[in-house]
């Protein structure tokens, strides 16, 4: 058991060094990289949809298939549980 | 003033969320780390799309001015949705865990020792 | 698990008729303002689970078959596959937006800039906030309400 805890506290400590590491060497907050879909988006969401919420339109229209794959996410999960918790009827 | 400073929160949350995981034998902590992992993620991406002095991407009765991301914002809608589905299935198996094995204790269920 | 007191029960019973307008509101207006589908089906969703804490989920779930909610889901997620299909069939490609720009229900297109909301327009994605918002109100109340029955049952069984 012990060999297991020594293992566990350094792989801990590695992976906490890398993401504070990580953190320091991010971009400026309020000033991303590269910005080109999404002005070409904002520009043309109202005449090519017609809708004046541009979020709403690139979760519908411009990537609407990431909508069905969560659709189908969300009734798998549904009819896992409820299977789940079914019980013989007598 | 600001610094950086939601990308130190990120990384705290997911530190704190993973030390939960690793470190407690309790079933229910862990299932407690994993979210607070995921609310960390959602942060972060949330975090990336932000230009300064921007508002909403909104064109209804808007000020005027410049707009931030669209698309960092969607995609974290898609997240916290199958958060909650993977959060639901891992709580009924923890149900069905409690009521075979009468406790909840990693160290006790399983196959046992090797 | 059973209902809580009279006090409780009358104050669900004044609150819920607000919150569900709130919700239904959210859904409606996901072109126009903050919101869609996923945020007012949450919405509502807390507004069904107030009902089945303060009423006890016995009595709710003898009321609400759970056969009821799964064929609600079912129905939301075929409706929401029937409007991308159409879009194959009246537009070229799947997903097609195809009431943009003609004269029928949700058609006309904003002006450039900031203005005014006018709720007939952006196509097909009103329709799609609905379905979504149907799939989400009926998932979420199920996962709980047969949770909490399974519990009772449990407890009455040893």
């Amino acid at each position: 058991m012990d060999k297991r805890s020594i293992a566990a506290v350094l792989s801990f400590s590695v992976v906490a060094v890398f993401f504070i590491f990580t953190v320091l060497l991010m971009h400026p907050f309020g000033a991303p990289d590269s910005t080109a879909m999404d002005d070409d988006i904002i520009s043309n969401a109202q005449t090519e949809t017609g809708a004046n919420n541009a979020v709403t339109s690139v979760v519908f229209d411009y990537r609407g298939f990431d909508t069905l794959g969560e659709a189908t996410v969300l009734f798998t999960a549904v009819a896992g549980v409820v299977m789940l918790f079914r019980r013989l009827k007598k | 003033m600001i610094f950086n400073f939601p990308f130190i929160a990120v990384a705290a949350l997911i530190i704190v969320g993973l030390y939960a995981v690793v470190f407690r034998k309790n079933l229910i902590k862990m299932i407690i780390g994993i979210t607070i992992i995921e609310s960390g993620v959602n942060l972060f991406l949330i975090t990336l799309g932000y230009r300064e002095g921007s508002i909403a991407p909104i064109y209804t009765s808007s000020p005027g001015g410049i707009m931030s991301l669209p698309v960092p914002q969607a995609l974290t809608l898609t997240s916290i949705v199958i958060g909650v589905a993977v959060l639901a299935l891992m709580l009924s198996l923890v149900i069905h865990i409690y009521r075979h094995y009468n406790t909840l204790d990693v160290r006790k269920i399983g196959g046992g020792e090797e | 698990m059973s209902g809580m007191s009279k006090i409780v029960k009358t104050i669900t019973n004044v609150a819920i008729p607000f919150i569900l307008i709130y919700g239904i509101y959210v859904i409606a207006h996901g072109h126009l303002t903050p919101g869609g589908g996923f945020q007012g089906g949450a919405v509502v969703a807390s507004g069904l689970v107030m009902i089945m804490v303060a009423y006890g989920s016995v009595w709710t779930m003898e009321k609400i078959k759970e056969k009821n909610l799964s064929m609600l889901e079912s129905l939301g997620a075929f409706c929401f596959i029937l409007l991308a299909f159409l879009g194959l069939v009246f537009g070229s490609v799947f997903f097609n937006n195809y009431l943009v720009g003609s004269n029928s229900l949700f058609g006309t297109v904003p002006a450039a800039g900031s203005g005014l909301a006018d709720i007939s327009t952006a196509g097909i994605i009103p329709l799609m906030n609905f379905a979504v918002g149907l799939k989400v109100i009926a998932g979420l109340f199920a996962i709980v309400l047969v949770m909490a029955y399974a519990i009772t049952k449990k407890e009455a069984k040893e």
